[in-house]
């Protein structure tokens, strides 16, 4: 009997994965994934490139003669006003957005999933209340809610970063909360606690891992949504501040000069999609080969 | 169904309340005070006493607890304040801009519904093909490009090609000018309206798809009728339930959502007020505003809970 107990919660705790090829290589005989991941991979490591300021020109400096100029071989994808190199800014601007949506999306990732597990485990008031708070901000339309976040904190990194994760943390808590509910009554979970396993130790190693996939899947396309509206918020000139570039800023200083450069607002613009286009591939991607059942949905 | 009634109007109450006091508490944690927003550099040229007479004057001096009170009474009576900067109480001011944005809404979700159903519907008809293929690319494609994208390029290429601006000019209100005033407003609501078609593909396909396996599909078939019979009046139907959903949410997210579009635009909407209220710090229009958008997303989720249960009598709210 003791060494039957002791077998079962090995055998309950994780299925196991010997078998299923590593994430990755799934992921690469996925068509979605594939173009995903390489967009994904592509702009993050330009976008590192440009946090290390490893560019073809200085990000600031400027070139008055070049002002203005189309893609060529010196200048790739062309200068601004200032004759400052628009790759170069771009590869910078993506290190900026880049590292607006990673903080964001880790901080209310890790708030939202925490609170959604507490609330659907624990259910009773601690659930009403909670999942009451987060339907308050989730009734406010996110960019009127990160717009106040913003105006309170100022515009900057710190305040682009609080209003996404403001908006995106009653999202998780809602994502995390629905698997718990179906889990806590789970034959396996109620098997762990037959055997005297504590809550904290049922939440981590039972409900947790059986709910990772839909938070990856949640956590990529967040990433998405959150380039969307730091570029937004940026747009409107509340998000990453002059003379640092960001996709959204540029965008948005660069209209009135499109009639004679288009380039200034193609590649900044074309950036943005084909980042957020590679994450939302990247979650489909993902969700297609965690979860087979949602496939084609 | 009653009970259920009761449960979702208490907790609405509950949510509007919150909310209330948020957009309170936040508009005055905001950086710099509403008269010195007012008066801009000005403000420093008031001394002691004008400045706390004007702080009387507008009821700024009082504890913030009892300025909510005052505030949350004004508004069971119609009463939402009074705009510093505009000269004009709160509420005609919000009204007065209003139908610009409920407009806008709405043709963006007619747009959308045009290119969106269809779409869809072709999509999982032939499923796997290339046709399956473009649809989903374009789906995606909408996902992926952001409103002020779309806009930008939308401005950019009408002036560039076609020699039209548009948004110059004043806006011309519908009733007055029913032809400029689609003008003016069909390409904004070709931006907001682009995203929310790639949704309603989506879920036109992917409900389609489930719909098509359905016993009642095959009866049709069956049956005899024609393959249009088959798709329009047994197959769309159905799969169209998950649409009005996501039509209710969108409309009540456009309705206080079109911040973006109407700044590129220069439409005088909901948005654009809301944003300048917030950059001036107008505490009452921020609040009323705020107000309005939320009231109306719990109202329209509301009704769409509703209109759910009566296009799908299988739903029931008793359990």
């Amino acid at each position: 009997m003791t060494a039957n107990a002791n077998r079962l919660p090995k055998t309950l705790d994780a299925a196991p994965e010997s078998r299923t090829p590593p994430l990755l290589l799934r992921l690469l005989r996925d068509r979605s994934g594939t173009v995903g991941l390489v967009l994904v991979v592509f702009f993050v490591t330009i976008s590192i490139l440009g946090w290390l300021e490893i560019t073809p020109y200085p990000i600031l400096e400027q070139h008055p003669i070049d002002r203005l100029q189309g893609p060529s071989a010196a200048y790739w994808f062309g200068t601004d006003q200032f004759g400052r190199d628009t790759f170069s800014r771009i590869m910078k601007g993506g290190a900026n957005s880049l590292q607006v949506g990673i903080l964001a999306v880790s901080i209310s990732a890790t708030i939202g999933t925490i609170i959604g597990i507490l609330a659907g485990y624990l259910g009773g008031i601690f659930d009403t209340i909670m999942m009451r708070l987060m339907d308050i901000l989730f009734a406010f339309p996110s960019l009127l809610l990160a717009l106040l976040v913003v105006t309170i904190l100022g515009p900057g990194l710190s305040g682009t970063v609080l209003a996404i994760t403001v908006v995106y943390t009653p999202i998780f808590a809602r994502v995390a909360r629905g698997p718990v509910l179906a889990l806590k009554n789970a034959e396996f979970v109620t098997a762990a606690r037959c055997l005297g396993a504590e809550d904290w130790r049922i939440v981590l190693h039972h409900i947790f891992p059986n709910m990772r996939t839909v938070l990856m899947v949640q956590v990529t396309l967040a990433l998405s949504w959150s380039l969307i509206t730091e570029a937004g918020l940026s747009f409107l000139g509340l998000g990453t501040q002059h003379p640092e570039p960001s996709w959204g800023l540029m965008l948005s200083a660069n209209r009135g000069l499109a009639e004679i450069s288009p380039a200034l607002i193609l590649f900044p613009g074309l950036a943005i999609m084909l980042t957020v286009l590679g994450f939302n591939l990247l979650g489909d991607g993902l969700r297609d080969v965690l979860d087979p059942y949602l496939k084609n949905e | 169904m009653r009970q259920y009634l009761a449960r979702r109007f208490f907790a609405s109450l509950f949510t509007m309340f919150g909310i209330t006091i948020l957009v309170f508490a936040a508009i005055r944690l905001v950086p710099g005070d509403q008269i010195t927003a007012q008066l801009g550099t000005e403000a420093g040229m008031l001394s002691d006493e004008q400045r706390a007479a004007m702080e009387r004057y507008y009821g700024l001096d009082r504890p913030p607890v009892e300025q909510y009170f005052t505030w949350l009474g004004g508004v069971f009576q119609g009463n939402l304040g009074y705009s510093i900067r505009q000269g004009r109480e709160v509420l005609p001011l919000i009204l007065d801009r209003f139908p610009v944005t409920i407009e806008l809404s709405i043709l963006a979700i007619l747009i959308a519904l045009l290119i969106g159903i269809p779409i869809g519907i072709l999509s999982a008809l032939r499923r796997n093909t290339w046709i399956d293929l473009v649809g989903r690319v374009f789906s995606m494609l909408g996902l992926s490009v952001p409103n002020f994208l779309l806009g930008t390029l939308i401005i950019y290429v009408l002036s560039v090609y076609f020699g039209i601006l548009p948004n110059s000019g004043n806006y011309v209100d519908l009733f007055q000018d029913p032809v400029l005033n689609l003008q003016q407003l069909i390409f904004p609501a070709i931006t907001m309206g682009f995203s929310f078609a790639s949704s309603v593909m989506r879920m036109t396909r992917s409900a389609m798809l489930e719909v098509l396996n359905e016993g009642y599909v095959r009866t049709a078939r069956a049956k005899g009728l024609t393959e249009r019979a088959v798709i329009l009046r047994h197959a769309l139907r159905n799969s169209l339930i998950p649409v009005v959903t996501l039509i209710g949410v969108e409309f009540g997210y456009l309705l206080g959502g079109a911040f973006i579009t109407e700044q590129i635009f220069s439409l005088p909407g909901i948005g654009r007020l809301a944003i300048n209220a917030i950059t001036q710090r107008e505490y009452a229009l921020v609040q009323g505003v705020a107000l309005l958008i939320v009231i109306n997303f719990i109202l329209i989720n509301f009704i769409v809970d509703m209109v759910y249960g009566w296009i799908d009598p299988r739903i029931s709210y008793d359990s």
